[in-house]
């Protein structure tokens, strides 16, 4: 099905072009109407200049309203509404009404809404619609395309992957989605949007529980790492998938990180030492020597507060403070950032002030 | 490494103090100048943007400037009979302006001037079977409601008239392996989500699910060299931004995880000096909006000339005294 938005003149765009809208006050059709001016409220202190096109159609419009008038003109006059402002959720709401009212055509809404969506990618009220004309024909066979060619023009399109996941969920259109997601990140390595999918469909599916299918995730997510290296997605997720199992038990993970060093470098990569080695103290791993873990973990801790990550000094002077009390054999290390330990759930939040 | 990182630059004239005296005259002017086009294709969101203005008013110490009279009669004429509040008179009502329109009351201490039994019937009515809200009777279904529902009720001391259990089950159900919240279960995390669900959590008592040296992690790495903060990675700073990520930052006790001095000349750096008004990033047109996010956030770093804010409500500190409201914050 064509997803290419077809540009048809009708006669009232044409009557636009020209500058020549026929107002809906002086249509004949219309003349039973007494258009409803903007309420604002009593005594409206501000004076709202619209433009005459607008006020037109939305005089009209609440005069519909008011009459609860559920006819075809109607119908006909909320796509005038949408077009001046797809954002108004009333309007939506009025013509799903009508819709259901006067059984109309959904087939042909979904082409409406594909063209409205098209041109407004980013508004709730259009996807929320949308949702509703694939929940009443019950059918989503066009929905991932559709979702495809939004995501084509913005990869990362919240609303878009909402609309995509809910589809895939409630239709069980599970297949091809992995291939889709590793396509997204061929084109941009970075679309964390694309990482996230890429979770949801495996949690969905196969799950990460057998070992074949996390090594493939891992390898996956390593070579992505080697094309871009400084990308937070894909250390994210490499993180996220092996949290449960434990970093530092996982095998070889180790070295093939700290081989990546040289050439792949980043804060991400650092920060990931940081967590695995924070993972070998925690469980006491026979693999690792305690004490030359802490000390590394500390240095890299150090590197990245002081040079490679200092805009979040504090964050990292933290990490080295806990790592430091919690496995490390003196006495406790406190800081003047610090916060106090909390003596009860309604202690007001103790921040330092700025220095 | 050379990489490219996303991110803007600030031009060495960009403003680099605040200009709180401009930003009071933008907000109190707003609305009525002459073809301000922009401002009629918002009455979709006019509830809201009441809320925002008047907020950062209140926050500059400016709010008798504003109509109060004027505005709560608006607000009572917003108010339909199934209990919900609407954007602006003939729209229908939904759960975002119900509580745009509860914040302003407080505000204003009016709570009374509405229905508050039929304010909480609605508010009820939307709670789903798995403890999710809708925003409004068509089913839309999204985190940013589950705080809303939880921020009215806070407001009008109706809290328990909900199934707490159920609403706090579905929004742990939307953390994500990166410790960061979506809209819907397996949504990508979102600094704005972020907001809802820390806020939601604050509210009802149940802080100590957040995994909050994770979640501060990834709340932190949103800040990028130019100082600025973006919602998700890879995405460009915004000056609300400082708000939705800020504030969960400080509910979760990890506000100092960020560099502050930075944040703030990004901050100021989006600032209209001709206009008054801050924009989402330098350069960019102002609206009320990121006005209020920008002058939170500079409260939240601590600015003397700001009312403390609370970072929960996006209240002034005082007005939630009075209402007697003091949600937990991590430390």
């Amino acid at each position: 099905m064509h997803s290419k938005r077809l540009k048809k003149i009708e006669p009232k765009q044409f009557y636009n072009l020209m500058c020549l809208f026929f107002y809906f006050r002086d249509r004949k059709e219309w003349a039973d109407l007494e258009p409803v001016p903007q309420d604002d409220g009593p005594n409206p202190v501000v004076k709202i200049a619209y433009s005459e096109k607008f006020t037109d159609v939305f005089d009209m419009f609440r005069a519909l309203l008011k009459n609860d008038e559920k006819s075809e003109r109607a119908f006909a006059l909320t796509a005038e509404a949408i077009e001046l402002n797809a954002a108004n959720y009333t309007v939506w709401h009025y013509r799903r009404v009508l819709l259901q009212a006067l059984d109309k055509d959904l087939r042909e809404e979904m082409k409406y809404i594909t063209a409205i969506i098209e041109d407004q990618p980013k508004n709730y009220q259009v996807w929320h619609h949308r949702r509703m004309v694939v929940e009443w024909l019950n059918d989503p066979s066009e929905e991932l395309q559709f979702v495809a060619e939004i995501l084509s023009q913005d990869a990362k399109n919240y609303h878009a992957w909402q609309h995509r996941q809910w589809v895939m969920q409630e239709y069980k259109l599970w297949d091809g989605e992995l291939e889709y997601v590793e396509e997204l990140l061929e084109e941009d390595v970075r679309n964390n949007s694309a990482w996230n999918q890429r979770h949801f469909v495996i949690s969905h599916t196969s799950g990460y529980s057998d070992s074949a299918i996390l090594e493939r995730e891992v390898q996956y997510t390593l070579k992505q790492i080697k094309k871009a290296p400084h990308n937070e997605s894909a250390w994210n997720y490499l993180n996220g998938i092996l949290q449960d199992g434990g970093l530092s038990s996982y095998p070889g993970l180790l070295e093939q990180v700290t081989e990546l060093q040289d050439t792949c470098s980043s804060p991400y990569l650092t920060a990931f030492l940081v967590d695995l080695y924070e993972d070998a103290l925690e469980t006491n791993s026979s693999s690792y020597d305690q004490q030359e873990t802490l000390n590394k973990a500390l240095e890299l801790c150090k590197l990245l507060a002081e040079e490679k990550d200092t805009i979040r000094r504090e964050y990292w002077n933290y990490v080295s403070r806990s790592l430091q009390n919690t496995y490390g054999s003196g006495d406790p290390v406190a800081s003047s950032s610090d916060p106090p330990p909390p003596s009860s759930s309604q202690q007001p939040d103790t921040e330092p002030s700025d220095p | 490494m050379g990489t490219q990182v996303k991110d803007v630059i600030i031009k060495p004239d960009a403003p680099n103090t605040l200009l709180l005296d401009k930003h009071a005259d933008y907000i109190a002017a707003y609305g009525s100048k002459k073809d301000d086009y922009e401002y009629t294709l918002s009455e979709y969101l006019r509830m809201s943007g009441i809320y925002w203005g008047l907020t950062v008013m209140d926050l500059m110490g400016q709010l008798s400037r504003m109509n109060r009279e004027e505005i709560i009669e608006f607000i009572k004429s917003c108010q339909h009979d199934c209990g919900g509040i609407s954007a602006s008179i003939g729209h229908d009502p939904h759960l975002l302006y119900t509580l745009s329109a509860v914040q302003i009351l407080s505000l204003y201490d009016s709570i009374n001037v509405i229905d508050v039994e039929k304010v909480v019937d609605y508010v009820k009515g939307l709670q789903q079977e798995d403890g999710s809200f809708a925003g409004d009777k068509w089913g839309e279904i999204d985190t940013r409601f589950s705080f809303c529902a939880v921020a009215t009720l806070a407001l009008l001391g109706k809290l328990d008239e909900i199934n707490m259990d159920k609403a706090v089950e579905f929004v742990l159900s939307c953390m994500n392996f990166d410790g960061g919240f979506g809209c819907r279960p397996d949504s990508e995390s979102h600094a704005g989500q972020i907001y809802c669900c820390t806020g939601f959590l604050s509210i009802t008592g149940q802080l100590h699910k957040v995994n909050a040296d994770l979640l501060g992690w990834w709340l932190c790495e949103r800040q990028l060299p130019s100082g600025g903060l973006n919602g998700r990675p890879e995405k460009l700073p915004d000056v609300c931004y400082s708000w939705w990520v800020l504030a969960s930052l400080k509910i979760i006790g990890r506000i100092h995880w960020i560099d502050k001095a930075k944040l703030r000349s990004f901050i100021l750096a989006c600032q209209d000096e001709e206009t008054g008004g801050f924009a989402d990033r330098p350069g960019d047109m102002v609206d009320p909006f990121h006005t209020l996010f920008g002058v939170a956030g500079l409260s939240l770093l601590g600015d003397e000339q700001i009312k403390p804010v609370n970072p929960v409500f996006c209240m002034p500190e005082d007005v939630l005294q009075r209402v007697g409201l003091q949600p937990d914050l991590l430390s």
